[in-house]
């Protein structure tokens, strides 16, 4: 009983999206791959053809390095090519690779100035050849969001915008509306506690700040293994196997 | 030694630099030369010959550098870089690149950048630096050079100098009546180019396998959509001469004469031969707002100055495999936007050292499937060049304890290291010794840093045992 009515409602859920997304292609979603976070997220996962932004927590909004690892690790799990557009030039690639996107995969556009990364993130989202797109960007008005989030619904590119500011006064921007349909924000949290010295596997505090028809909510992660793959804490779940990059001799 | 004939005298063209220590100079008269030094070689000149290779250069500085190139015979080139700089890293990088080039083959070259044909002449010629560039607003500089840089003929400085001229500066405050009286107006007419108060017709370099196309109008154009579909109609003719040859263009110039004699130059690249009539349109009228119309276009010239052999790729034949998407349409938009060398994949390097163990490739290289050795973690921002930080460390091989990055003091709570890194002999003579620690440090936020001290700890001869912030880990 209790089994048909949960399938009941999801057929009349099912009815009311297409209602909803009438005049809008539906191109998917990408899940995380952990139940507990893919539940929460209207559709159960990041959905494709839509733009998200990713920003870091505290230090995080002006180096921008988790929500780089973050992004990586979504497209990582994409096929396909990925054009990032950066104005700055200190993303290091290496990093990216072992967050499980290759390098291969990678076509990056370093531009002057922000207007020029909106226009490559625009462009890049109109061809519809590319797996993703990612643009480091500071200001995101409405106007330009909402030709980003067309952009992407047109062709189901997945767009991810990493919000990245050049003062902490300025990351107050954060609030401002767009037309995005999730807003993240990653943030460095210590480490597990190993029985030796040492830095274990790096963990984040995942928010999903607002998510179009879903609920604000937050996770503790462990960051991006070589396949892309975000993880719950082993206090959280039954640890999965797991090769971790190589740790060195500890001497703390 | 090369000698040639001006008029009836005999009289040194060109001479190498053996010969020029010796005292021999161009201009001076043969005999005299002959007389000078024993045992010199003399060639006699070849203008025709000279002529053709200079037009070969032309061509290769139009295919590689900008769309308006024409020969300045006997000796030089003019580029018109206007909108063409900033793809080679602005004027000063594009000038010595042109220069560090022209070496390579063992031509000698001296280039100069004006707001003038006339300038550049005289600036190239008549100024000891190998790059001179000429901002706007300091035309003064041209004042201060002879009256040779003028491009008058060889009697008429003679004369000139005659009457007291050295440099161009006296001659311009010289009333022009007189002068124009005694050398008629061809003074004047040098003066004005030179200094842009006349403008200067500009031949075009000629070459056979040049595709070109010509599209006159009986009345000016101007409306931008006007432009976009003659340029539909021009594409269409080159697709079609390209197809009777049998290739795909790489570079395609638009030129626009306007009706007061201006010449604007539009140029596209591609990343792979092609010859796609809906694709190359849409490139080149991606770059209309580019194009100033004036009083309107007389003439629009489109050439394919670099085509090379157009390959057919064999479509996906299985049914299973899943078609690669072709995204070389979109890496020609963009880098006729942002610029070819800004749009670039990256790939490793074999180097222990940070900073060198990546290098960027072109966009559409092919693929090389291998990637960095994943065994240590790497910070995914990395400062360049590394800052320096304030520590409190054990030598010789412990973690710091406490840092001070950027005015903020952090408490290491964990830490991983050291990952030592060696200076790579081979490159550089200081890196005989140098040796870099790593370490991987967390403060008590959580925020994960790479640090590392130059030297060993202990032996000073491997570094200044100081502490570095190299990257930050997400």
């Amino acid at each position: 009983m209790q089994q048909r009515s949960s399938s009941a409602l999801d057929a009349i859920r099912d009815r009311i999206r297409v209602i909803e997304s009438a005049d809008r292609a539906v191109h998917g979603t990408i899940p995380f791959g952990i139940d507990a976070v893919d539940q929460r997220i209207p559709g159960g996962g990041l959905a494709l053809g839509a733009l998200h932004e990713v920003a870091g927590g505290g230090n995080g909004a002006i180096d921008g390095a988790a929500a780089a690892l973050f992004s990586a690790g979504i497209m990582a799990r994409t096929r396909g090519q990925i054009l990032w557009c950066v104005t700055r030039r200190d993303l290091f690639v290496p990093a990216i690779a072992q967050a499980g996107l290759h390098p291969d995969r990678v076509i990056y556009a370093e531009v002057g100035d922000e207007k020029s990364v909106l226009a490559c993130f625009e462009e890049g989202l109109r061809h519809g050849g590319l797996a993703g797109v990612v643009g480091e960007v500071a200001k995101l008005n409405m106007p330009s969001s909402r030709r980003l989030q067309l952009a992407a619904e047109g062709s189901g590119t997945l767009a991810i915008a990493i919000r990245r500011w050049r003062r902490m006064t300025e990351a107050s921007d954060f609030g401002q509306p767009t037309a995005s349909v999730t807003r993240w924000r990653i943030s460095a949290m210590p480490s597990e506690a190993l029985p030796v010295p040492g830095i274990g596997r790096p963990r984040w505090l995942v928010e999903l700040i607002r998510a179009r028809a879903g609920e604000c909510t937050d996770f503790v992660l462990e960051a991006c293994d070589e396949q892309g793959r975000l993880a719950l804490p082993a206090e959280l779940a039954d640890r999965p196997a797991q090769t971790r990059l190589g740790r060195l001799g500890a001497a703390a | 030694m090369l000698v040639g004939r001006e008029g009836r005298k005999r009289i040194v063209m060109a001479a190498d630099l053996a010969a020029r220590r010796l005292g021999i100079h161009p201009g001076m008269a043969a005999s005299m030369a002959q007389a000078l030094v024993a045992g010199l070689i003399v060639t006699d000149t070849d203008p025709r010959a000279d002529a053709a290779a200079l037009d070969r250069l032309a061509l290769w500085a139009l295919r590689r550098y900008a769309p308006i190139v024409a020969t300045d015979t006997p000796d030089g080139l003019m580029i018109d870089i206007d909108g063409a700089a900033h793809l080679h890293g602005g004027e000063a990088v594009m000038l010595t690149d042109i220069v560090d080039r022209l070496a390579t083959v063992g031509i000698s070259a001296r280039a100069a950048v004006a707001p003038t044909y006339g300038g550049a002449h005289a600036l190239a010629r008549y100024r000891a630096e190998v790059v001179t560039i000429l901002w706007d607003g300091e035309a003064d500089v041209l004042t201060g050079l002879p009256i040779a840089a003028l491009r008058l003929p060889s009697a008429m400085i003679e004369a000139l100098r005659g009457l007291g001229f050295e440099t161009i500066g006296e001659l311009l405050a010289t009333p022009r009546a007189p002068l124009a009286l005694r050398f008629g107006s061809e003074i004047g007419r040098r003066l004005d180019q030179m200094f842009g108060r006349s403008s200067e017709p500009f031949e075009l370099v000629e070459a056979p396998e040049l595709i070109r196309i010509r599209q006159g109008f009986a009345e000016p154009i101007a409306a931008p959509e006007t432009i976009a579909r003659y340029i539909g109609k021009l594409v269409g003719l080159l697709c079609t001469e390209l197809e009777a040859r049998g290739l795909g263009a790489r570079k395609l110039d638009l030129l626009f004469h306007r009706v007061d004699d201006v010449l604007q130059a539009v140029r596209v690249g591609t990343a792979r031969p092609v010859r796609d009539r809906t694709r190359l349109t849409r490139l080149l009228c991606d770059r209309i707002e580019t194009v100033s119309p004036g009083f309107g276009i007389e003439t629009m010239i489109l050439s394919a100055s670099l085509a090379e052999p157009l390959d057919y790729r064999a479509g996906t034949s299985s049914l299973v495999d899943t078609p690669v998407a072709d995204i070389s349409e979109l890496i020609d938009v963009l880098a006729n936007r942002v610029g070819d060398e800004r749009l670039y994949r990256v790939t490793p390097v074999a180097s222990d050292v940070p900073e060198r163990s990546t290098r960027r490739v072109a966009a559409m290289a092919p693929a090389l499937l291998h990637s960095w050795p994943g065994e240590w973690p790497r910070p995914s921002r990395l400062f360049s060049p590394p800052e320096r930080i304030e520590t409190v460390a054990l030598l010789p091989d412990h973690p710091p304890a406490a840092f001070t990055w950027r005015g903020t003091r952090r408490r290491v709570k964990r830490a991983d290291g050291p990952e030592r890194v060696f200076g790579e002999w081979w490159k550089r003579d200081a890196e005989t010794a140098a040796v870099r620690d790593y370490f991987q440090v967390e403060d008590d936020a959580g925020e994960r840093f790479w640090l590392f001290r130059s030297g060993d700890g202990e032996d000073p001869s491997t570094g200044a045992q100081a502490w570095f912030i190299h990257g930050i880990f997400g």
